[in-house]
């Protein structure tokens, strides 16, 4: 098949349980978003997995790179202070 | 628009049945329009008073003592302009949007916690908002993680691991002004004394008197009431303030063995309402500064708009 041809691709999302995040499981190719999400209760929840799906066209993920991550997120290394165990209190009050 | 099966009462009677089983409400699912617009009250509430509470702490940042006090307040008043974008975020899955909140907020409709209406005088301010006012609504967050609504559960459970740092540098300070000079320590004393009131006020009204507790009881909003969390509050303070060698500001708090736990004496409704009311010391500056800031803001937003449309007409040409 020539790319044109070729179906979108759709990344998966499913809800296992009420109250829980949406978790990315996988993708697929679709007509459209409908579709996709009738190809994922096929694909991705054959086995009662969820109970909520997301489809999100994959050309509309923006992500950062792995080489970008020096500037994403060295600056964080050097904050314990954002941390609760940077803090030492006494016992008799630690449960704070 | 998602479209539902069942009618109204149904629908009514699936949600409550749901409610009961202790699942969580998501964004698609039907609700009562008046359980939606009852989480938008509360939720946008909660949302506000993250953002107005970066105001006076933000007061004592260039007048941090050392350049470590100094860089733990901003940490923290980073984070809270972060929690009220989780909170605004979560909200908006309701059907409502940033501006209409943000309008509300401005015009009076919407209310914020009222303790940020008191004025941080003194350094020690900075300690007593950490200790006492991020405990007051950790010990209201924690119970809130448990709501009926997944999203403003979810975003409790990220605020409440965060903020576990708010309380302990506050108090970490008190400590140091506790035992340090006697001015210091009567510094420590004096925000005691002022934010103690304040900071039982933050649990609301007594149960009987509280316009939305029992809906929101039922619906799960609401976890556990305004009492008994107020309660739970001072249990766990009064050691703490002991520990420091200080005082509480209560000439009727007694330690109630029958009950195991702490009597109280009664808190000056009167000042609640008027502060609630919009008499409180500050609460026009508050208003006024956040008004200040957002309309300081809408040349960023204008040239974020501007930059969009070009981008959009290149891509067409």
């Amino acid at each position: 098949m020539s790319s044109e041809q070729q179906l979108k691709l759709f990344e998966v999302f499913v809800r296992s349980k009420r109250g829980l995040d949406h978790k990315h499981v996988g993708s697929l190719h679709a007509e459209d978003a409908e579709q996709a999400l009738e190809y994922a209760r096929d694909c991705y929840t054959r086995r009662s997995e969820g109970v909520s799906l997301w489809v999100v066209n994959s050309s509309d993920i923006v992500s950062s790179q792995e080489e970008d991550a020096e500037s994403f997120y060295d600056p964080m290394d050097d904050k314990p202070y954002r941390h609760a165990t940077h803090y030492q209190l006494p016992d008799a009050v630690n449960n704070m | 628009m998602t479209q539902f099966k069942l009618n109204e009462q149904q629908l009514e009677a699936a949600f409550q049945a749901r409610v009961d089983a202790e699942q969580k409400i998501e964004p698609k699912d039907w609700m009562p329009e008046t359980y939606r617009k009852n989480l938008i009250r509360q939720m946008s509430q909660h949302a506000h008073s993250e953002v107005i509470g970066m105001q006076p702490e933000g007061n004592w940042i260039s007048r941090a003592p050392t350049l470590r006090r100094k860089m733990v307040l901003l940490a923290k008043v980073q984070d809270e302009g972060g929690h009220a974008l989780y909170l605004y975020s979560a909200t908006e899955t309701l059907g409502v949007t940033r501006d209409e909140l943000i309008e509300a907020l401005h015009d009076g409709r919407a209310k914020y916690a009222s303790i940020f209406n008191y004025p941080s005088l003194s350094w020690a301010d900075i300690g007593a908002i950490g200790w006492l006012v991020d405990g007051a609504a950790i010990v209201n967050q924690i119970t809130l993680q448990r709501t009926s609504y997944g999203p403003y559960a979810r975003s409790m459970v990220r605020i409440c691991k965060e903020e576990s740092f708010h309380q302990r540098q506050g108090y970490e300070s008190l400590i140091v002004l506790a035992n340090g000079s006697p001015e210091q320590k009567a510094m420590a004393q004096d925000a005691l004394n002022r934010w103690w009131w304040p900071a039982l006020m933050m649990f609301g009204p007594h149960d009987a008197e509280s316009a939305h507790s029992a809906q929101s009881m039922k619906w799960k909003i609401k976890r556990k009431s305004n009492d008994e969390l107020r309660q739970a509050f001072i249990d766990q303070t009064m050691p703490q303030i002991e520990f420091l060698g200080l005082t509480v500001p209560d000439p009727d708090m007694k330690w109630n063995e029958q009950r195991g736990s702490y009597d109280h004496g009664e808190l000056d409704w009167d000042e609640f309402q008027r502060v609630i009311n919009g008499d409180g010391p500050c609460n026009r500056d508050r208003i006024e500064h956040h008004k200040k800031a957002h309309a300081e803001g809408e040349w960023v937003r204008d040239a974020l708009r501007a930059y969009e449309s070009k981008k959009r007409q290149r891509l067409a040409a």
